[in-house]
Formats: C-alpha cells, structure tokens, sequence
C-alpha cells in the first residue's frame, strides 16, 4: 500500500518535473522544479520507511521528525543559540573581520604577501578541523573555543581570497588613480575595495559553512550541556534518531538562511558586476 | 639566485617567523605550569630554568616544535628501524586506516561526482531539478551528521572502512560536480559547430571535445575534493570510540590531556593533505602538458 503510493509519488513527481523542464524557463520554473524535486524525495522516504517497516532506530519517517521538531522547539532553540549565535556568529565575525584586516596589510606589503599568500594557500587545504580539541583544551569547554575554532577555520579561505581581490583592478585603472593624485587610502576606497568586493563575498560565503561545521564538530570535544553537536552526539549514543534528524534539520535551515543572507547582501552591494546581471 | 631568493624568500622569512611565534607561545602558556611545579617543589626559577622547563614539559599546553618532532619520529621512524612499522602504537598504522577511508571516500565520490554532471549537462530535468540541490546540500553543516552515519551504518552491520569513507565520498562529490558541470560546459559555440559539421555523433562530441576540455577544471576539484575528502575521514573516526586512525589519536589525545600525541598526529595529517594534493597537481601538470593545455 504504502510502497505502490511511493511508486505513484515518484512517477507523478518526474513526470511533471520533465513536463515543467520542457516550458520556457521562467521564474516560476526555475522555482518549481527544484521544490517539486524535493517534495517528491521527503514523500518517497515516508513511503518507504512505511512500506518496509524500517526500524525508526535506522531511519525515522520525516513525520515522525517533524513531529519531535514540534514537540522540543525550547529545547533546539537552546542549542541554537549556544551554538550558533554564540559559538558560529561570533567566531565567523572575529575571524573574518582578522582575516580583512590581515589581507589589507599584506597588501601594502609584497613582501609579506609573496610570504603569506603561499603559505595560506597550503593552510586553507590542510584539516583544520583537527585543531579543535585543542582549542577546547585552551579556552575551555564553552562557548569561547566554539567560537575559537570557528576563528581559525575561517580565516585563511577568508584571508587568500580578499588578498586575491585586493589584486583584481588591472594597470589602467590604477594609474588613472594616479593621474588623479589619488592617496593610497583613497585608492583603497575608491577603487580597490569596492573591485574586491565578488571576491570578498566568495570568502564570506565559503565561511558560513565553515562555521558552522567547526562550532558543531568543535562540541563533540567537549561542550557544556547544550548545543547542536552536544545533542547530536548524546542522542545518538541513546539510538534517539528522530532527535538527532529534528538537530540536522535546524541545522540545515540555519546554514542556507545564513549563506543565503550573505549571498543576498552580495546582490545588493555588488550590482554592478557580470555575474550579477542579466 | 636572485629570482629563486624572490619567490623562496618570503615563504622562508614566514616559515621561520611561524617557528618563532610558537617558541614564544609555548613559552608564554606553559609558563603558569613551570611556576605551580616550583612553588610546591618550594624552589625559586631562574629565566633560564624557567625556558627549559618549559621546553620539556610531560603535558604541555603547546608543545614545542621539537617535542612535537620527538614524538613522530619515535612513532614512525623509530618504529620502522625496529621493524614495528604497523603495530598499534605507529603513526604509520594510524595515518594507513585513515588513508585508506579517505581513498575510498574519494574515488567514490569523483565517480559519482563526474555521473552527476554528466546527467546534468546533458539532461534538462535534472539540470534543473538536481542543482539547485547539489549547492544547497553544501550549506547544510553535513560532518555534523557524521557520527549518525557511522552508528546507523553500524548498526546494520556494516563497519570499519565504509562508513568512513562514505562520508568522505559525501564531501568530496560536491567539488566535483560543481567543477566538472562547468568544464563539460566550457567548450563555446563556435567549437561545438565545427563538430556538428564533422557530423560527430553525441558519443564523439563528449569524448573529443567536452571531456579533453573539462580537464583543467578537473583536476583543480580533484584537489579540493581530496582535501574535503580527508577530513571527512577524520571525522568520521571521531565517534567510533577512538579505535584506530589520526581522527581516533586526535579525540583519544584530547580525552587525556596527551597534547603532544594531538600536535603530532595534527602535523601528521597536516603532511598527508599536503602530499595528496601535491600528487593530484603533479598529476596534472603531466596530463595538461601531454594534451598541450600548458606551456
């Protein structure tokens, strides 16, 4: 019964996805499509944990979740704002705050920089991640070393990328600065930093995930008793899977909202740009 | 030598100041410690006793560079010259379990990453329909669900190397997907007409222009992928209770205070991430200049 209501989902769902794919592209499309593909996966999971009579140890049906999700809101609200307003936000501002500041004086310096960008290339691809037990061990088991590792994951993506936008405006440019008798702050104003500005975005991006992975995987070193990878790991230890899934989907909601408001104030600060437009 | 000290230069003077700084650091925190062990051994430190002290601490709170070399060399080298490469207590041993999870991760991940852009360059539905998903499934924090694939997959009996390495595999397609979709893409009008006029057949038009072209951008997500791919893997090792692998060193480190063994098996993977990624560029530096791509 519940498996034949799948199949039905699953036809029913790639039909009208291939339908919708045919129409011209519009916006309701562009939308539609990918929602409609969604949709149709969280139904087919429901069928299928139906149908086959899953254990809800291995894999809890999406209303069973929702349903806990309803039922502890104080308690996820809890671990949200020990993890991310405290641990993630204040980390991801401190840390990428450093690493702008840093990057504008390696700038001034091609010394440091020829130094620096190297050396900060082969950090960013290193497992930083790995750092966290150790910060937990200096700063303790709040969330000062959440929000410690959150700074030291960030910086260097943060760091490389502004550098590399400070360099983005070509010869022409800067020498019709100079032909103005523009300052270096003024240049930096005016010209340099307003050009940095998609590359400086790129890294705020790529930091909000970080973020948030480094305050959670931060707390499974230790943590006080709240938090999303504190719940996380007890829950799992207690085979309460549903929890631990209503955990993944704050989760889930908090990382695209954050990057889609980064990526929002992106649009409206960098309208000018190709990639922007049309 | 003038060109080589511009380029080599820099990177040396940072290198030396990063040293620097950690001898300091480690001077600076372990200081407290020193002081607490003298006052109730009831001696007075001189600076100098006090900078040795600092230096040869049982439980630093930063380990010098030295003690951290002490220690690897005693857990791989010295362990190779007594013929123990791979017992237990070797970095080597350790560095293999995670290696392996990460190399499984990764080519797992490749094969369903480039799949996936296939699927997408050449079908509409699932351009639209999958990609949008494919980006958001980055913004989701997803080694925070690590732990709950290594139990579930446990559970049901299945342990050890795959977990792990699904989780990489997890981290890793991602880079892929997104670099391979634009490379499969990246072939321009004008090259895609002259094949129609050589009337190639689909099959020709991907294997002789869409896939040689893709090939820079392939081999740059290749390495963010492996990158992604090895720490996937030591996350992965964190929950299964600190068995084997650097990610089991590192929390068993941290559960008892052994900071030296955390900085150790951190340089460790420190020097696994930087040897993957070098091989992959290696490997592509020979590739793209054979096909020409650079001079």
């Amino acid at each position: 019964m519940w498996l034949l209501a799948g199949v039905i989902f699953w036809l029913a769902g790639w039909a009208l996805n291939v339908w919708l794919a045919k129409q011209p592209k519009t916006r309701f499309t562009r939308l539609a499509v990918p929602v409609i593909f969604g949709v149709t996966l969280i139904a087919i999971w429901e069928c299928v944990v139906q149908g086959f009579n899953i254990n809800a140890v291995l894999l809890p049906p999406p209303s069973m979740i929702a349903a806990r999700f309803a039922t502890s809101t104080s308690i996820l609200w809890e671990d949200f704002v020990q993890t991310v307003i405290k641990g993630a936000l204040s980390g991801y501002v401190i840390g990428c705050g450093a690493a702008f500041l840093t990057a504008i004086v390696i700038d001034r310096f091609p010394f440091l920089q020829r130094g620096l960008l190297p050396v900060g290339n082969f950090v960013a691809a290193l497992p930083i991640i790995g750092m966290a037990p150790i910060l937990v061990m200096w700063f303790g088991f709040d969330w000062q070393s959440k929000a410690a590792v959150v700074v030291v994951m960030v910086f260097f993506p943060m760091l490389v990328n502004t550098v590399q936008g400070l360099q983005a405006t070509d010869h022409m440019q800067r020498d019709l600065m100079r032909t103005y008798a523009a300052s270096y702050p003024q240049t930096l104003v005016k010209l340099r930093l307003p050009a940095a500005m998609p590359f400086i975005f790129n890294g705020l991006k790529i930091s909000t995930t970080l973020a948030l992975i480094g305050a959670i995987v931060a707390e499974f070193f230790g943590s006080p008793i709240k938090g999303m990878g504190f719940r996380i790991s007890t829950e799992v230890g207690r085979l309460a899977l549903d929890m631990v899934w209503a955990e993944i989907v704050v989760a889930a909601i908090v990382g695209s909202a954050f990057y889609g408001g980064v990526a929002l104030l992106e649009k409206s600060l960098t309208f000018w740009h190709p990639s922007q437009r049309g | 030598m003038g060109a080589v000290w511009y380029r080599i230069g820099p990177i040396i003077t940072v290198v030396i100041a990063i040293f620097v700084l950690w001898y300091a650091g480690a001077v600076a925190l372990n200081t407290p410690w020193a002081y607490d062990k003298a006052k109730r051994a009831g001696v007075e430190l001189t600076t100098s006793q006090l900078i040795a002290d600092t230096m040869s601490q049982k439980k630093p709170k930063l380990p010098p560079p030295h003690q951290v070399g002490a220690e690897i060399w005693k857990t791989t080298g010295a362990m190779v010259v007594r013929g123990k490469a791979f017992s237990k207590r070797s970095l080597i041993y350790h560095s293999w379990i995670t290696l392996s999870s990460t190399l499984l991760g990764f080519v797992l991940g490749t094969g369903l990453g480039v799949a996936l852009a296939v699927g997408i360059v050449y079908n509409r539905t699932m351009d639209m329909s999958i990609m949008p998903w494919v980006i958001a499934s980055q913004t989701i924090p997803i080694l925070a669900i690590a732990p709950m694939i290594i139990v579930v997959l446990n559970a049901i009996g299945i342990s050890g190397l795959l977990p792990k390495a699904v989780i990489s595999m997890y981290l890793s397609f991602f880079p892929v997907v997104v670099g391979m979709v634009k490379g499969l893409r990246s072939p321009d009008h004008m090259q895609l007409d002259q094949m129609k006029t050589w009337s190639a057949t689909g099959n020709q038009e991907f294997w002789k222009l869409r896939l040689p072209s893709s090939m820079p951008y392939f081999f740059t997500s290749l390495k963010i992928a492996m990158a992604a791919s090895l720490v996937g893997a030591i996350v992965g090792e964190l929950p299964t209770g600190a068995v084997a692998g650097l990610g089991a060193r590192l929390l068993g480190g941290s559960y008892y205070g052994q900071t030296i063994q955390i900085w150790s098996a951190l340089l460790t993977a420190a020097a696994l991430a930087a040897a993957l990624v070098g091989l992959i560029g290696l490997m592509q530096n020979i590739v793209l200049k054979r096909m020409g791509m650079v001079r």
